[in-house]
């Protein structure tokens, strides 16, 4: 018997039907057409006033200025979330109760009672005194002074973002394995180049998606700066506009328009981000062809960066291995 | 010069004396005492628990001995003797000491996120601070050496399992190891992957490297090396020529292993 004779005819069967699925589908198409065509009616939306003020310099300053607070307060609370993380890994019971005490604290008590204690910091810590303690300061600042409402409230979302940004970057770490700590050890490396090179990059897969997450949530967290007082960021100065205008709804579209385009980038960041650090772990290989042990061509092969699938000419080239 | 140089050459690589370890109130190693000659070869063979893995451990430091000696190459392992007292060495001392000391595990620990020459570049660039050119030369002539030149640039996940402990042997002997040991370097591989890995470690062997081997692997043993031990639950049971312990046991617990491995 050859081949051909041997080989069982194709499956030709009618496929299955979901009447129900689409059904849903139409159903769902036309609450949704519906929602749209009324809200672009509706008056209360005020669309004409959503134009004007979308643009407004008042907005787009107060845009950025949420977007500072967002990305300072974000850097400072992933170095602190580290060093946190670190203290919390330590042998050392003390250096492991004070970072688990501060995160008790910063996570356990809300972020707005928080701001509003640190926008007090001037009340309860009049002066900041430089110099050795219980003993004539060498220079003494007011502390209001020193310190705008700006940074109170950067430092405010910061102190309580750390405690989160701990435990996630602690959860990172620990999902690389140990034998990873010990070959780096046993080819001599030191404990901060076992950490830089080979423990945190591989960790950052595991922290970078939470982190995302963090960053969006803190965007939004920002509006919640009145409580220091500060009320430069967007939704506040959106407040602000309508309380003039007697007209809260079409800023509120503003302002929301502003924080959907800001999130859209970070999470377009964040795509590249998980990108880059899953060198090795993806199925992208050096060769755009067929693996060592001549297995199917690999899509996505290429440049580690190339999202592209395999040019065709490497599929055949991975053929004939 | 030529006095010191001799006796550099009589000290074993690695001389132990009554080595114990304890893991709180389990007692892995009782009193291990042996000599591994310079350029020698030694098997450490026994059933799992045997003591064998963390003996090996234990000469890189990765484990802190509870008692006994051991050195290698005449330096004690992670302490510093003087006056009669020993000091518990900086973790840069140990760092130190652990260069010299190439070490290839069961499960390869190759880092993930760096392709195969950047695995074998890694320590003697950080480590040593060799210029980054001069590593990728010599990084290259080592994957040349353990036959996988054409696959520098792939990552540990596109590599099969005997490329990737080749891989990890290149990475240990680019650090110009004076002793290298292998933790079980084959038992994690599929059958048909292990006889690459032990045809780089036979080369090596010849080459003249001195190298400690927990392995099961017996017909590795009776044709490459010098001396075969035989643990079992913490102590030496036997020892001696491989081809003598392998064909004729002396110990029963030696005889009783043999017989379900061999």
């Amino acid at each position: 018997m050859s081949d051909d004779e041997r080989r069982p005819e194709p499956i030709k069967a009618i496929k299955l039907k979901h009447p129900w699925r689409n059904v849903l589908a139409v159903v769902l198409i036309l609450i949704v057409a519906l929602v749209v065509i009324d809200a672009a009616q509706r008056p209360a939306f005020d669309w004409p006033a959503v134009g004007k003020y979308v643009f407004d310099r008042r907005i787009s300053q107060a845009a950025l200025v949420t977007l500072e607070l967002t990305v300072l307060s974000m850097a400072i609370a992933i170095v602190l979330g580290i060093l946190l993380a670190v203290m919390r890994l330590s042998p050392n019971p003390v250096v492991k109760s004070v970072a688990w005490v501060y995160l008790w604290i910063f996570r356990g008590t809300p972020i707005y009672v928080q701001l509003t204690f640190w926008g007090l910091i001037a009340v309860i810590y009049q002066s900041i005194d430089i110099g050795v303690p219980f003993t004539e300061p060498w220079a003494s600042f007011e502390t209001k002074n020193v310190i705008s409402v700006f940074w109170i409230a950067v430092i405010g979302l910061a102190l309580n973002e750390a405690a989160y940004m701990a435990e996630i970057v602690r959860a990172g770490l620990l999902s690389v394995d140990r034998g990873q700590e010990e070959a780096a050890t046993a080819l001599g490396m030191s404990w901060s180049q076992t950490m830089l090179r080979v423990v945190i990059p591989q960790s950052m897969r595991i922290i970078i998606p939470p982190t995302g997450n963090e960053v969006i949530s803190m965007l939004k967290t920002t509006s919640l700066v009145t409580a220091v007082p500060f009320g430069l960021d967007l939704y506040n100065r959106a407040r602000d506009i309508s309380a003039e205008t007697f007209n809260p709804i079409p800023l509120l579209i503003v302002a929301s328009l502003w924080y959907l385009l800001f999130t859209s980038i970070l999470m377009v960041g964040q795509y590249f981000l998980e990108k880059r650090f899953a060198r090795g772990v993806g199925d992208r290989r050096p060769d755009k062809g067929a693996g060592p042990t001549g297995t199917l061509p690999v899509v996505g092969a290429g440049q580690p960066t190339v999202i592209a699938p395999v040019p065709s000419e490497s599929t055949e080239a991975g053929g004939h291995r | 010069m030529t006095d010191t140089a001799a006796s550099a050459a009589s000290v074993p690589m690695v001389l132990a004396d009554g080595v114990s370890k304890s893991f709180g109130s389990n007692e892995v190693l009782k009193s291990i005492s042996l000599e591994v000659k310079r350029g020698e070869v030694m098997c450490l063979v026994g059933p799992s628990g045997s003591g064998k893995s963390t003996f090996l451990r234990l000469i890189n430091h990765l484990e802190i001995l509870s008692a006994g000696r051991l050195s290698v190459d005449g330096d004690l392992v992670g302490y510093r003797e003087h006056g009669g007292k020993l000091y518990e060495l900086k973790p840069k001392e140990a760092a130190m000491q652990r260069r010299d000391i190439g070490m290839v595990f069961q499960r390869f620990n190759l880092f993930p996120h760096m392709t195969a020459l950047e695995n074998v570049m890694e320590a003697p660039i950080r480590v040593k601070g060799q210029s980054k050119a001069e590593v990728r030369k010599r990084a290259l002539d080592l994957l040349a050496r353990v036959g996988l030149a054409e696959r520098a640039d792939y990552y540990p996940a596109h590599l099969s399992g005997g490329q990737q402990q080749r891989v990890a042997i290149a990475r240990a002997l680019a650090m110009d190891p004076k002793l290298m040991l292998f933790d079980e370097p084959t038992s994690a591989l599929d059958p048909e992957l292990v006889g690459e890995v032990l045809d780089v470690m036979k080369e090596l062997a010849t080459s003249g490297m001195t190298m400690i081997v927990v392995t099961h692997e017996m017909g590795f043993a009776r044709e490459v090396a010098d001396s075969l031990v035989f643990m079992d639950g913490g102590v030496v049971v036997e020892s001696g020529d491989p081809r003598d312990v392998l064909s004729n046991p002396q110990h029963e617990r030696t005889k009783a292993f043999l017989s379900k491995v061999l």
